[in-house]
Formats: C-alpha cells, sequence, structure tokens
C-alpha cells in the first residue's frame, strides 16, 4: 500500500506537468485576447496595447512564455492578472471563503439528502416512498440550476420577501447576527446547488444498494437475526459505498472550480464567477492558475478514492 | 451475487415458478420480462409517443417555427396557438415540436457517446492492471480538469468551418453538438465503471470462470460488465438531461445550432426571464425535459433487468 | 445646416429666443455632441445654464449606505488603467477631474476654481494654450494638499507611453506646466478646436503624486495605491475585491459644502442585468442599478412593483448595421473584404437602399427594445422629436420590391432576387445578445418578401469584439456582408467617433484590423471635409464640417442605424440622482441623496 501510494504520487508529476502543457497549449490557441476591449476604444492608440503586450510578456513564443509560467510556479509565483494587475493567488484567496462555505455546504447537504433517501428508497424498492423520492429525483436533474434558482429568487426574495439574493462578502454585522445574516443569505445557492447534486446522486445510491441489498450474505445476516437496521448500515450501505465514493471524488474539486451558473445567478464571489469572469476577459495567469490547482486537487481526490476502495472492500488489490 | 436484484417490484412476483418453464428464445424471454414492468412499458410508450410527436408533428401542425406575429406576443395558450407564444409572437408548439426533435437527438446521441467512450475506458482501465490503466486514467484525470469553455472555443475556431464543408451546416453542428456534449461527460461514467471492475473483477464468480479458463475478454462481456450497468445505466439516464440543458448553454458560445433554432433547453432559457409574466413559455419546455427524462429512466430501469445475467426465471 | 443658420440660432439662445437646452438637442440631432454644443456657446460668451439638479440635504453625512449593483464588476482602481466603463465608474467614487460634463453637456468645475474662457484669459486665441486655475484648500483623503504638482504629475504619468495608460493619448502630445501652486498650464502641439480634454471627464480624473511618484513608467503595476485608491473624491476608501465588491465610507473633509449625503458606499459586481434589475426596481435590495440592458417589457413588469423606477439617460449610442463595401467572399493578397475588390451586390446603390427600407425600425423599437432603443433614421443622436422630416426611416417592403424591380434585380425560380448570375444572397452577423438576435430575425424576415435572402450567423462577443488578428470572426475582419452591433458616442469631441469612415482608417491586414473604418465606406469628400475640421478653431465652422460628413455617411447608405440606445438605469424610488450621458454615472455621485 505504501508503494502503491508513493508509485501514484510519483506517476502523477508528470501527469500534472502533461495537464499544464495541454492546458497552456489551448490557453495559447483560444481567440481572443485580454485588451480586447481596447481595441474598440477609439481613444486608446494601438501603440498602448502593444505597450501592454510587450510589457506583460504577451508575444513572446508560446514555449517561451510556458517555461516562464512553469519556473515562478515552481518558486510559487503565480503570476499576476492581466485585467486587474492583482497577483493571482491574492485573487484566488479573496475568493476561497465564500466558496468553501457555499459550495462546501451544498455538497454536504447533497449528501445528507442523498444517502438516507437514496439507501431507504431502495429497501423498499417501488413503494410510495421510492417512487416519490424518484420523481422528485427526476425533477431535480430535468431542471438546470439557471432555472431553479430563478424559481428561488421569485419566490422566497420577491413574492415572500425572505431572503435576500446578493450575496454578500462583507457583512457589516457581528456576533450572531453575522451568523444570521449568513445562513440567510447562504440558503438559497446551497439549497440549488445542493437538490440538483443531491437529485442525481440520490439514483446513484439508490442504484447502488439495489444491487448489494439482495445478495445472499446480506439474507445470512437477515437470518442470523440481526436488526434490519444494522443489516442496512453494517453490510449493504458499505458494499454499496464504491460507486459513491467515487462520485464524490469526482465532485469535491469542483467544490474549489465553484459552480458557476450558480453563483452568477446569487453574485456569490467564488473561484467559479472570478474563472468565468477570466474566461471571457481572456484573464490567462487567472485561467492558468485556477485550472491548474482544480487538476491538482481531481488527481489528488481521485487518488483518495482508489484508496479508499481498498478499505471499502479489502478484495482490491494495490497492484 | 452483485446484480441479481430485479430493479422491480412487478418483475420478482411469482418468478420461482416459472423457472420452471419451457425453453424459449432469448429475445421473446428478454420482451416477456420487460413487458412485466408497467412502468417501463408505459414509459415506452411515452417515449415512443414523444418521439413520434417530433418526428411526424411539424407535419401535421403545419405553423411555421420563425412566424414573428407582434400582435400575439406571450399568449397563453388557447385555440390558435395550443401552448401560447414566446416574445415575438411564435407559435410555441411549432418550436416545442421542432425543438424536441434536435434536444431529443442530441440528448440520446450525447448519452450514447458518452456511455461508449466511458464504459470502454473504464472497462480496460478497470481489467488492465499498471501502465494502461494508470495512462487511461490520466487522460481521465486531463479531461475532468480540462477549462471546457476555453476548450469549446478553440474547438469551434479550430474545427467549424471544416466540419460544415464536411457534412453541411446542420449535420456539422449536430456532429460537434454530439461530440463535444459526450466528449465531457464520459469521465464519471468511466470511473464508475472502472471502480465497479476493481471490485468485481477479484469477485468469486469472475474467479471461478477465470479458473475455468475463460479469456479475458469473455470474463469481461459475460461476468463483469453486466454486473457494472447498474451505475452506468443511471450515468446514461442522467447524462441525456445533463445533454438537453447543455446543447442550451451551447449556443451561447457560438457553437450549438444558431439562436433562431429552437431547442427544449434553449426554450427553457429563453423563457426564464419571463417566469412571473409568461410562465406557460418555461412550463411546456421544463415539462418535455422532465417527461424525456422520467421515460428514459424507468426504460432504463427495465433494461437494466432484462440484461441481468442472472436469469430470475 | 450651414454655418450661417449655426450662428444665427446661437444668436437666438443669446438674446433669449431659444432655450440652451433646445440648441443643444437640435445640435444632438445634427450629429454632434452635447459638449460639442457647449462648447460652441461658451466661445460666443454665452452664459452657463443653471444646474437643474436640486441638492435638498442641508448637512454632510447621515444618510446611511448607498448601495449600487454593477453587472459587471470592476477589477481595478486607477483611472489611467481602467479598461471599461465599470473601472471608471468605480475609480470615479474616489478620483474627480479638474472638470466634468453635466446631463446638458455642460462643463462644470470639480477640481477647478473656475472654468477657462477667452474672456478670463484661460484660452488662448490662437487655440494653443489653456490655463486652468485649480480649487484652493483641496486635501487628498490621507490630508496631503492637492497642488498643481498633482496635475502636472498626472500629465508626466500618463503620458509616458511605457506606463502604459489608456489614457495616453490625451496625455502624450500636450505640455502641462505649473505656473504657481494652484494654476496650471496646458500648451498643445497645434491648434486645437477641443481644448476641454486633459484632466477633463472620464479621462481626467487626478490621481495623487506623492503615492504614485516612485510607480511611473515600467513599475506602474507594484504601486500599491492602484488597489488602495487616495483620491480627493466625497467618498474615502474602504475596501476592494476585483471582480466582486468596492466599497467606501464618506470623506468628511470633502472639498464641497454639506456633501455628501450617504455615509457608505458600496458597488456590488456580478451576476446579469436582468437580476439587478429585479434587486433594485422589484426587491429594493439595493438602491441603483448600472446599465440595464434588459428587454422593456421585462422593465416595464419589474416597475409595477412600484419599489424602484428606470431612469433613462441621453447618451450616444447608435444599433446599425453596416453594409460591406468590399467583397467578403473573394481573398485578395491573403484577406478578404479587401479594400482592392468591391461588393458584388451591395455595391448597387439600389440595393442598398431597398435594404434601408427593409429594417423594420419600428417594430424593432416596439417590441424589443422599448423605452431603451429609439428608432432612427440617423447616424446620430436624435431623440424623435428633434428628428427632421427629411430624415425619416420608413419601413417599407413594397417599395423595397419596386426599387429592385427597377434596377433589374430579377427573382429567380428559388425566389431570390438575381442580375447577371448574381445573387442577392447575405451573410448577417452581430454578437450574441438575445435582443440582437430578435433583431436579426425581423430583418431577416422582411428581407424574405423582398426576395432577399439572409443568412444569420452570431458569434460569442468574446471573440466578435476582440482584435485577434488570427481570428476571421471579429468585427474589424467584418468577413461577411452584413453586420450589427452598437457604436458609442461618449466621446465629448466628435472628431473620435467620426474618424470611423475615413479613408486612411480603412481595417486591413496590413494594419492588422486596427483601422476604424470597418465598412470600408471610402469616400473623398468626406475626407477632405474631416481634415478641415481637424485644424478649425471656430467652434461653428467646425460644427457645420461634422454636420456635413454626417449627412455624406447616411446619404450614401454606408451603415443603416437602427435605434439610438440611451442609458438605462433602476434607482430606488427615494434615491434622487443626477446622470450625464457625457461623463461617469458616478460623476457627481457627491450630490445624491435620499427623499425622506
Amino acid at each position: 500500500m505504501g508503494r502503491y501510494l508513493l508509485r501514484r504520487l510519483l506517476i502523477a508529476v508528470p501527469s500534472l506537468l502533461g495537464i499544464s502543457i495541454v492546458l497552456f497549449t489551448v490557453l495559447a490557441l483560444a481567440p481572443g485576447d485580454p485588451f480586447g476591449e481596447l481595441a474598440s476604444n477609439p481613444a486608446v492608440p494601438p501603440e498602448v496595447r502593444a505597450a501592454l503586450r510587450a510589457q506583460f510578456g504577451m508575444d513572446d513564443p508560446v514555449l517561451e512564455r510556458y517555461f516562464h509560467w512553469l519556473a515562478a510556479m515552481l518558486h510559487g509565483d503565480w503570476g499576476f492578472s492581466f485585467v486587474s494587475r492583482v497577483d493571482v493567488d491574492s485573487l484566488i484567496w479573496q475568493r476561497l471563503p465564500a466558496t468553501l462555505f457555499v459550495i462546501g455546504s451544498s455538497q454536504i447537504l447533497a449528501l445528507l439528502i442523498a444517502l438516507p433517501v437514496g439507501v431507504y428508497a431502495a429497501t423498499r424498492p417501488y413503494s410510495l416512498f421510492d417512487q416519490i423520492a424518484n420523481t422528485l429525483a427526476f425533477i431535480g436533474f430535468s431542471l438546470p440550476t439557471f432555472f431553479t434558482g430563478l424559481l428561488f429568487i421569485l419566490l422566497f426574495s420577491i413574492h415572500l420577501d425572505w431572503l435576500p439574493f446578493v450575496y454578500r462578502s462583507d457583512l457589516s454585522a457581528t456576533g450572531f447576527s453575522w451568523w444570521w445574516e449568513e445562513f440567510r443569505q447562504a440558503i438559497m445557492p446551497v439549497a440549488v446547488l445542493g437538490m440538483f447534486q443531491g437529485a442525481s446522486w440520490t439514483r446513484y445510491v439508490r442504484s447502488a444498494v439495489l444491487d448489494v441489498i439482495r445478495l445472499d450474505y446480506v439474507a445470512t445476516a437477515r437470518a442470523k437475526g440481526l436488526r434490519e437496521g444494522k443489516v442496512v448500515l453494517k453490510h449493504v450501505v458499505r458494499n454499496a459505498l464504491i460507486p459513491v465514493v467515487t462520485l464524490v471524488a469526482l465532485q469535491m474539486p469542483t467544490i474549489f472550480g465553484g459552480a458557476i451558473i450558480t453563483e452568477q445567478i446569487f453574485r456569490v464571489p467564488g473561484i467559479g464567477s472570478l474563472l468565468i469572469s477570466s474566461i471571457l476577459a481572456n484573464d490567462t495567469p487567472v485561467i492558468m492558475a485556477v485550472t491548474f490547482v482544480f487538476a491538482c486537487l481531481v488527481i489528488l481526490f481521485n487518488l483518495f478514492a482508489d484508496l479508499l476502495y481498498g478499505w471499502l472492500d479489502p478484495r482490491i488489490a494495490y497492484r | 451475487m452483485a446484480g441479481s436484484t430485479p430493479a422491480s417490484l412487478t418483475a420478482d412476483a411469482g418468478t420461482a415458478r416459472e423457472g420452471l418453464a419451457p425453453q424459449i428464445s432469448p429475445a421473446l424471454d428478454a420482451w416477456r420480462r420487460f413487458r412485466r414492468h408497467r412502468l417501463a412499458v408505459a414509459s415506452a410508450v411515452i417515449l415512443i409517443g414523444m418521439t413520434l410527436a417530433v418526428a411526424f408533428g411539424p407535419a401535421l401542425w403545419p405553423v411555421s417555427i420563425n412566424d414573428i406575429d407582434f400582435t400575439a406576443r406571450l399568449q397563453p395558450p388557447g385555440p390558435a396557438h395550443p401552448l401560447g407564444t414566446d416574445d415575438l409572437g411564435q407559435d410555441l408548439l411549432a418550436r416545442m415540436l421542432y425543438g424536441g426533435r434536435i434536444s431529443l437527438a442530441v440528448g440520446f446521441a450525447a448519452m450514447v457517446v458518452s456511455l461508449i467512450a466511458g464504459t470502454l475506458v473504464g472497462a480496460v482501465a478497470g481489467i488492465s492492471r499498471g501502465s494502461i490503466d494508470a495512462a487511461l486514467m490520466w487522460l481521465t484525470d486531463l479531461f475532468l480538469s480540462l477549462p471546457q469553455l476555453p476548450l469549446l472555443l478553440v474547438i469551434i475556431y479550430l474545427f467549424r468551418d471544416s466540419l460544415k464543408a464536411v457534412v453541411g451546416p446542420e449535420g456539422g453542428v449536430f456532429i460537434l453538438v454530439v461530440a463535444v456534449i459526450g466528449g465531457f461527460r464520459w469521465m464519471p461514467v468511466a470511473r464508475l465503471v472502472r471502480a465497479q471492475f476493481l471490485s468485481l473483477r477479484e469477485k468469486e464468480f469472475v474467479e471461478a470462470a477465470r479458473a475455468l479458463g475463460a479469456s479475458t475478454t469473455r470474463q469481461v462481456m459475460r461476468h463483469i460488465l453486466p454486473n457494472a450497468l447498474g451505475p452506468v445505466i443511471v450515468a446514461g439516464t442522467i447524462n441525456v438531461a445533463d445533454a438537453i440543458i447543455a446543447e442550451s448553454t451551447l449556443s451561447f458560445l457560438g457553437l450549438g445550432f444558431p439562436p433562431d433554432i429552437p431547442t427544449w433547453g434553449r426554450l427553457l432559457f429563453d423563457a426564464k426571464d419571463y417566469l412571473d409574466i409568461a410562465p406557460h413559455w418555461a412550463l411546456f419546455a421544463g415539462a418535455a425535459i422532465f417527461l424525456a427524462v422520467l421515460t428514459i429512466n424507468f426504460v432504463g430501469d427495465g433494461l437494466r433487468d432484462v440484461l441481468d445475467p442472472r436469469r430470475v426465471m | 445646416m450651414q454655418e450661417r443658420k449655426l450662428r444665427a440660432m446661437i444668436a437666438q439662445v443669446k438674446d433669449g429666443t431659444m432655450s440652451r437646452r433646445a440648441f443643444t438637442r437640435q445640435m444632438m440631432a445634427l450629429g454632434l455632441t452635447a459638449p460639442m454644443a457647449w462648447l460652441m456657446l461658451h466661445h460666443a460668451g454665452v452664459a452657463a445654464a443653471e444646474a437643474k439638479f436640486e441638492y435638498k440635504p442641508t448637512k454632510a453625512g447621515g444618510g446611511g449606505p448607498l448601495k449600487m449593483l454593477f453587472w459587471q464588476a470592476p477589477t481595478l482602481l486607477n483611472p489611467h488603467f481602467a479598461v471599461g466603463t465599470k473601472d471608471q465608474e468605480a475609480s470615479r467614487i474616489f478620483y474627480e477631474p479638474l472638470a466634468g460634463w453635466d446631463a446638458e453637456g455642460n462643463l462644470t468645475p470639480f477640481l477647478a476654481a473656475e472654468l477657462p474662457s477667452i474672456e478670463n484669459g484661460g484660452l488662448a486665441k490662437d487655440g494653443m494654450s489653456v490655463t486652468w486655475k485649480l480649487k484652493q484648500g483641496v486635501k487628498w483623503h490621507d490630508g496631503q494638499p492637492f497642488t498643481a504638482d498633482d496635475v502636472v504629475f498626472n500629465w508626466a504619468y500618463a503620458g509616458d507611453p511605457a506606463t502604459a495608460c489608456v489614457t495616453v493619448a490625451t496625455y502624450k502630445d500636450v505640455k502641462v506646466e505649473k505656473l504657481d501652486d494652484h494654476t496650471v498650464k496646458v500648451i498643445f502641439p497645434k491648434p486645437t478646436p477641443f481644448w476641454p480634454d486633459p484632466f477633463v471627464g472620464v479621462r481626467g480624473m487626478v490621481i495623487p503624486k506623492h503615492l504614485f511618484a516612485d510607480y511611473s513608467g515600467a513599475k506602474s503595476r507594484d504601486a500599491p495605491a492602484n488597489l488602495k485608491p487616495v483620491g480627493t473624491g466625497p467618498f474615502k476608501f474602504v475596501g476592494f475585491k476585483p471582480g466582486d465588491l468596492v466599497t467606501g465610507e464618506r470623506n468628511p473633509d470633502y472639498h464641497v459644502k454639506n456633501r455628501p449625503y450617504f455615509d457608505t458606499i458600496e458597488m456590488k459586481g456580478g451576476g446579469d442585468a436582468v437580476s439587478a434589475a429585479r434587486a433594485v426596481l422589484q426587491s429594493g435590495e439595493y438602491d441603483y442599478a448600472w446599465n440595464l440592458q434588459v428587454e422593456d417589457e421585462i422593465l416595464k413588469k419589474l416597475e409595477e412593483s412600484g419599489k424602484g423606477k428606470v431612469v433613462i439617460v441621453d447618451g450616444g449610442s447608435i444599433e446599425h448595421i453596416q453594409l460591406n463595401s468590399t467583397d467578403p467572399w473573394t481573398e485578395v493578397d491573403g484577406e478578404r473584404s479587401s479594400i482592392k475588390t468591391k461588393h458584388p451586390t451591395l455595391s448597387d446603390k439600389a440595393v442598398r437602399d431597398a435594404l434601408n427600407l427593409l429594417v423594420d425600425r419600428g417594430a424593432v423599437q416596439k417590441y424589443i427594445y422599448g423605452r431603451t432603443g429609439i428608432a432612427t433614421a440617423n447616424f446620430l443622436n436624435n431623440p424623435p422629436r428633434f428628428c427632421s422630416k427629411a430624415t425619416r426611416w420608413e419601413f417599407n417592403v413594397d417599395k423595397a420590391n419596386q426599387i429592385l424591380d427597377a434596377a433589374g434585380w430579377k427573382r429567380g425560380a428559388d425566389g431570390v432576387r438575381e442580375k447577371d448570375g448574381k445573387k442577392l444572397k447575405y451573410v448577417y452577423q452581430t454578437s450574441i445578445n438575445e435582443p440582437r438576435q430578435k433583431n436579426q430575425a425581423i430583418v431577416k424576415q422582411a428581407c424574405q418578401k423582398a426576395g432577399i435572402e439572409v443568412e444569420l450567423k452570431s458569434i460569442t462577443a468574446s471573440v466578435f469584439f476582440s482584435s485577434d488578428v488570427g481570428n476571421p470572426d471579429t468585427y474589424p475582419h467584418f468577413y461577411c456582408d452584413l453586420q450589427m452591433y452598437t457604436t458609442t458616442m461618449t466621446e465629448p469631441d466628435p472628431a473620435l467617433f467620426m474618424n470611423q469612415f475615413l479613408s486612411s482608417e480603412v481595417a486591413t491586414k496590413a494594419n492588422k484590423w486596427q483601422g476604424r473604418n470597418i465598412t470600408r465606406w471610402r469616400n473623398a469628400d468626406y475626407d477632405k471635409a474631416y481634415s478641415d475640421a481637424e485644424g478649425e478653431l471656430d467652434p461653428v465652422k467646425r460644427a457645420a464640417l461634422f454636420i456635413k460628413m454626417n449627412e455624406l455617411v447616411i446619404g450614401d447608405v454606408a451603415v443603416i442605424p437602427v435605434v439610438y440606445r440611451p442609458n438605462v438605469r433602476g434607482v430606488e424610488s427615494k434615491l434622487k440622482l443626477t446622470l450625464s450621458g457625457w461623463d461617469n454615472d458616478m460623476y457627481m455621485v457627491s450630490d445624491w441623496y435620499r427623499e425622506t
């Protein structure tokens, strides 16, 4: 296991390098430049753009730019944003708390919905509960978040006037009222994201538990006279968790990557909105940094998932 | 053994007795088993109905999808416009029918692409070990971590015109949309299939098959893959919904179908700002996507039972 | 419009038979800017109009928070680097210019003690220099005094090409001298008719020397004050998160008495225009929403809840369709739409006239833009009541058919007109933007009825408006027959706007498509009028030349104007404010207050 881990980590290094090369190439090929807006402004002479491009090293050959970026990255220098001229790492740090809070809570909410509902529905397939849960789940992932988000705003902010729909990162309140305000403004984005995610996870959990629940060993456990709850928790769920772990591991990096549409609707200053605005502004250093961290997390969490498989099912060998 | 449970109780009833029935052809047998899922059958009927409606509907309801009529804007459903009109006074029934063709076709095609690619990568990675597994998982990680938006812009930039030249504008866009949507949604399937494979390949029945000298291909095709299909089918059905919605966002990048061509996702997107003025606009598009997803799911459940390798009869 | 008529009108304003406002409107209807109209009156010695906006609070502060939503978030706070309007607006909360333009186009002093004029000796008769007297006793937010040194520094800072400021064009050719601690002289390299440019309006904001002096030239990015502005404005800096939020608090030492009314200010960015409108008009969560590019239908519905109202400010944006005068489908020397070619069908004036008749501006206004886009026949700013009868737009499919029939364009078997084997088939492109796609659909349908086939193409805005040399889909490439976008005339000096029809400005491969003339329309009379206007010191003669240029462009159907688009803002019901289409929205944020 130790050797396996070491080998996987060693493989991760060239993987990341490869990914960074692909990322850099894609960004270099992509159309548009960060000073495009200046081009349509008659008051800005083209020389300014040329000077800016030269100053930011954008006219160097792609390969040179890549090695420049790599060398700086290895020194912990993430570069600076072409658009706001701020260091990229400070931009990311500013966005991290809101992202972790909102997206993290939504993933927890999704798990809190998916695990109990999925397991319970699977233990009683085609019962009334199962049918209702399934139908709600289908509604959940048939409706895109841009739609449910708006529905929530219309209902809770405009008709009922209960909740604010502009997320603020600088709440002026302190103490308990700060927590209360923070909670109130996070409810809608967390619910929209959590329910969308929870809906599809519920289906996966249900399917995974169904695959296991009528196996012989479960019948044996029941025959031994174990209580149903214990059978389900100890014998069924653990064995059904492999697909669930896979999905959660796939999803975790997006906590960092953010949920672009939901962040946009509720104006949550998360990393997703940073990424999308950088992409629209062709702000390459920011895109590169965010996606690269994202890639690291993808690799890391998938490695976690692989390690967890072995714990969930000891027969899976690390070779 | 994994995968032995029928997804439906209706199928489960009285299976023990019928197991003694005389031999019948596999196709007939499959049909008989599928038929027992009342929900699956009903769903299949509705799904076929929807497909027929979008295929032949435009012929039966010959109203142009692009006729602008400013005197009949945002009208609720009525005799002239059974599903009402949008903000340009275009007939929503005609647009729903026409848009359904694209949405259903894109949804299915993208699902098939993502499932085939995902299952293939996941199965190969799961059954082989060492470097092949590592390489394939690297590929998966790469695709997972690529930022989609710039990549899409690059793809449009590089391939749109050349594809248009080869297969014509509509076909080119269709291939591109399906490739892009499918191409960005196979990774979870691959990881799910691989995870199932890692566990299943160590199970007794596979070991037994191996001990009996079954080739790797046979182990995979006959023993492991059918047992790993549960999450794949779920993923497939979720991908249909995903693809129908994703198509609508693609046209904002200039990649999808031109903005004047309606699709269900697009109708829903256009309607969202008018939700409190003309709710009917969003209602039908949302309901159509939901119905498609619902029926595909139930058919999927039925199919899983049919394909179940352990004969319950 | 002749020079003589202009002079007669100025005389009318002078003797009071014509209102200042009416004169300004007339000038705008003729394609001039309001500041240009002001300049003419100022030169003629007509006294400035009294400010229409009444500031009621009797003391500074006590107004609580002012919360504003900008769906495009500010990304930097140095006015000399402000890439977009959003950055200028955010900077304007903290920084001020010497003078700015009000809603009527009048120059209004901020950091200047008085406006330069010929009478007070501020303006040189030869048009070679302007002398500004600075307001005394103004302090930067950190307590340092504001002096002529700061003004001179801004010129040196922004004029240095190595600093790469977006304001460089304003400062690089002039010279600025300090006469005494509160007087500066701006010296122009040649006679300059439009002198209120350096230190005025959006490009005139002044930054403090003592914080930026060490960061001139290539080191400009490292200045800490880029992110923590210290200005002279009504609000002091509190916090900034690029792309999200700008916050400020009342400046207790503000140099204008009893201002500002609000205690804190917040500029929240992100999201989309529709939900910004909802937050102000429907839920009242915010006080002000910037640039509501939303269908009027939705705005009206949102206004019904009574929490806020839509405020429409005259500005100068024209949504227009450009007709390619070169052939976009033939490649010459590695470029399409080369000026060595002629468009096979659009070069026929009859076809252009027909197209002009096929754009149903009335429907576009009525059903798409409503109050936010007013049908126009001119490539000019014209509020409808000042639109002359002669230049009325018309939508008439029959007449278009007649024109095409008369010109020999016969319908083929497929219903598409053709002549000499050339078919009237066009590709019509624009950026992806809901109203634009609807607009395209309306034009396409009308063209169909006249036997013109139009293929619609829409390109994502970040590509369409980029300057990527390698991408054929950008608007300067214009690799299609028709294209539509909005061109803005917020520049107070019309010269910057009108250079987009100069022969020398044609966008070509040789200049990497950076030329401003996208339509590739060329006209010797126009070029002559433009060069005459450049050196013309008499603002009236200069105005007459610009009017002539406008007529040339419209008369030849080089472009088809569709709607004039004023600026649309959402404002909470009790908030009283003054906005100008010729300056930033925040130019007078010091005077905003809430009625109690």
